[in-house]
C-alpha cells in the first residue's frame, strides 16, 4: 500500500500537478532520501520509455494503415500480382549480370561478324560503287529509245523486266561481248544496243563473279558480223601515268571519257584490277578502257565513293584468262578469236579513234521474267 | 527556404504521429526506397519492412531532443535504407552486387545505433506489457497509451469508482516495471 502511495505521488510530481507546497515538501523529501531519489528517476525513465513505446507502436499502426491507403489509391506501386511480379523481377535481378554478359558477347560477335564479311566483300563495299546503271534509269531511256526507233521492233523479251545495264564490248566480231558480271546479277538474259540504237537480243555465254566479268553473245539474225574490231587487248601490265580514254553508255547515247591511270591495283591492293583518274559513272560499268594507242587495258567496273574521279578496272589480261576458262569448261563454244596484238588504231586522231570504236561498244540491258 | 521549412513541418508532424505529415513522407520516399531494394536483390515485402523500419528510426530522430537533420529527408531515409538494407542481407547471407544508385548518402551509423537500442526496448516493453494479462494490460494501454482519464477507464473494466481504478492501475504498474526492468538490466 505504502509502495502505491509513493508511486502515486512521484507520478503527480513528475507530471507537475502536485500543490507548491506539497511539491516543496516532496523536493526536500527526494533530497533527504536517495532511494526515494532513485524511485523518481527510474520512474522518470519509466514513463519516458512507456511514450515511446506508445509513440512507435502509434506509428507502427499508422505506417501499416497509410501503405494499405496508397497502395489502393496507386500512389505507390507493389505490381498488379506483387508475389508473381516479384518473383519475376527477383529473377531478372538475379540472372541480370549473365544476360548482360550474353548481350555483350552477342553484339560483340555479331560486329566481328559484320565486320569480317565487310571485309572479305570488296566490291560490295559501301565505300565503292559499282557503275551499273538504276533500273528506273534504264527504263526511262528504254521509252526514249522507243520513240526514237519506231521502226525497229523491240527485241525485249514479252514479260520480262529489266534488272540492270552497263556497256559492253566486242572482242570477237561473231558477237562474242564482255561486260561486268555485275550487270547481269539476277538476269536470265539480254540485250545490247549500238549507237546507232540497233537492238539485239543476246545470251549470257559466261559469268565469273570472281573477276567481275562476264562474255555475252548475240544472238539474234539480224545481227551481221562487223568489220575486223579495231582495237587490240592488251595481256601485259599497265604504265602508271598512261592517258587512257573510255566509252560507255551512262545514257542512251555513247558517252567519251578521258583520264590516267592512277594506280597499278585496285581497291585495297586488289591486283586483278587497277585504278584510274576518271569520272565514271553509273553505266560505264562494262565499258573498254583504251591506252592512245587504241589497246584495251581494263574493264572499268566500280568507282570510289569517297573519293571524286577515282576508278577502278578490271585489268584486261583477266579476258584471255576467261576465255580460257571458258575453254576449259565449256568445249560446244565455238572458238572465240581475240583480236590481234595489232590495233589499226594506232596513230591516228582521237576523233578518228572514236568514230572506229563507237559501234563494237554497246549499251547492255539484263533482263529476267516476272 | 520553403522547402526547408516545409521539411521542418513534416518531421515535427512525424514527431506528433500526425498521420497527414506521415502520408506525405511515404508518398514522397517509398518509391525510392523501393526500387533501390528490387535493385538489389530484395521483394515487394522486405522494401515495405525497410522503409518502415527507416521510418520508425526517422521518428525516433525527429522526437529526440538534441534534433537536427543536416541533410534533406530524402538523403536521409534513403542512407538509412541502405544500411539497414546491406545489413540484412549479409543476416541472411544473401548475395548482393550492392548496385547503388547516385543518389548521395549521409552517415547514420550512429542513429541507426541509437535506433537499434530502442528497437530493443521496444520489443522488452512489448514483451513484458503482453505477460502482463489482463485487465492489466488493457488498463495500462488505456491510461498511458491511450491517454483516458480514471474516470473514463473505471467506467470501461466497472471498477465501482475512480480510486479503485487508480489503485488497481498501479498495482498493474509496479508489475510491469518489475517486469520491464528484470529484462532491461540484463539488457544492458
Amino acid at each position: 500500500m505504502e509502495d502505491i502511495l509513493l508511486l502515486q505521488a512521484i507520478e503527480r510530481y513528475l507530471e507537475g500537478s502536485m500543490l507548491p507546497a506539497e511539491k516543496a515538501y516532496f523536493e526536500e523529501l527526494r533530497k533527504n532520501t536517495p532511494e526515494i531519489d532513485q524511485m523518481v528517476v527510474e520512474h522518470s525513465m519509466f514513463l519516458h520509455q512507456m511514450d515511446f513505446y506508445a509513440g512507435t507502436r502509434t506509428l507502427k499502426h499508422n505506417l501499416h494503415d497509410i501503405h494499405t491507403k496508397l497502395l489502393s489509391l496507386g500512389d505507390i506501386n507493389e505490381g498488379n500480382e506483387p508475389s508473381a511480379k516479384g518473383k519475376v523481377v527477383q529473377m531478372w535481378n538475379k540472372y541480370r549480370r549473365v544476360t548482360a554478359i550474353a548481350a555483350c558477347a552477342g553484339g560483340i560477335i555479331a560486329l566481328v561478324i559484320s565486320g569480317l564479311v565487310t571485309y572479305l566483300a570488296p566490291v560490295n563495299n559501301s565505300q565503292i560503287q559499282q557503275l551499273k546503271r538504276d533500273v528506273e534509269y534504264v527504263k526511262r531511256n528504254q521509252q526514249y529509245q522507243g520513240s526514237k526507233l519506231s521502226e525497229v521492233e523491240s527485241k525485249m523479251p514479252k514479260g520480262a523486266i529489266l534488272t540492270g545495264g552497263g556497256t559492253g564490248f566486242l572482242i570477237d566480231n561473231k558477237g562474242y561481248i564482255i561486260t561486268n558480271a555485275h550487270v547481269l546479277t539476277g538476269s536470265a538474259f539480254a540485250t545490247v544496243i549500238n549507237n546507232n540504237g540497233e537492238e539485239y537480243k543476246a545470251k549470257i555465254v559466261f559469268k565469273d563473279e570472281a573477276k567481275d566479268l562476264a562474255m555475252l553473245k548475240i544472238d539474234d539474225k539480224d545481227f551481221k558480223p562487223l568489220k575486223n574490231i579495231p582495237y587490240s587487248i592488251k595481256k601485259t601490265s599497265v604504265d602508271l601515268g598512261e592517258e587512257i580514254f573510255t566509252l560507255g553508255y551512262p545514257k542512251n547515247e555513247v558517252v567519251y571519257n578521258v583520264g590516267y591511270l592512277s594506280s597499278r591495283n585496285g581497291y585495297n591492293g586488289d591486283s586483278t584490277t587497277c585504278q584510274l583518274q576518271m569520272s565514271a559513272n553509273p553505266g560505264n560499268s562494262g565499258g573498254p578502257v583504251l591506252n592512245k594507242n587504241g589497246e584495251v587495258i581494263g574493264i572499268i567496273s566500280t568507282r570510289e565513293k569517297l573519293s571524286e574521279g577515282v576508278a577502278f578496272a578490271v585489268k584486261s589480261n583477266n579476258i584471255y584468262k576467261l576465255v580460257d576458262e571458258l575453254k576449259n569448261t565449256d568445249d560446244s563454244t565455238e572458238n572465240i578469236k581475240l583480236p590481234s596484238n595489232n590495233s589499226s588504231i594506232k596513230g591516228i586522231d582521237r576523233k578518228d579513234q572514236i568514230k572506229k570504236i563507237e559501234n563494237y561498244v554497246f549499251l547492255v540491258q539484263a533482263f529476267n521474267k516476272k | 527556404m520553403k522547402a526547408e521549412l516545409n521539411e521542418q513541418a513534416l518531421l515535427k508532424g512525424l514527431a506528433n504521429n500526425d498521420s497527414k505529415a506521415i502520408e506525405t513522407l511515404y508518398k514522397e520516399n517509398f518509391s525510392m526506397v523501393q526500387a533501390f531494394i528490387l535493385n538489389n536483390n530484395g521483394s515487394y515485402d522486405e522494401a515495405r519492412d525497410i522503409f518502415q523500419e527507416a521510418m520508425i528510426a526517422l521518428y525516433e530522430k525527429a522526437r529526440s531532443d538534441s534534433f537536427v537533420l543536416t541533410s534533406k529527408i530524402n538523403t536521409y531515409v534513403y542512407s538509412i535504407c541502405r544500411r539497414l538494407w546491406f545489413k540484412r542481407l549479409q543476416q541472411l547471407g544473401r548475395y548482393s552486387n550492392q548496385i547503388d544508385s547516385l543518389e548521395e548518402t549521409v552517415p547514420v551509423e550512429e542513429d541507426l545505433e541509437i535506433h537499434e537500442k530502442r528497437n530493443a526496448e521496444f520489443a522488452i516493453m512489448d514483451r513484458a506489457l503482453n505477460s502482463l494479462g489482463e485487465p492489466c494490460k488493457s488498463l495500462l494501454e488505456g491510461y498511458y497509451l491511450k491517454k483516458l482519464d480514471m474516470q473514463q477507464l473505471a467506467q470501461m473494466f466497472g471498477y465501482t469508482n475512480a480510486d479503485n481504478a487508480k489503485n488497481q492501475k498501479y498495482k498493474c504498474l509496479i508489475r510491469l516495471k518489475k517486469l520491464f526492468f528484470a529484462q532491461y538490466n540484463i539488457g544492458e
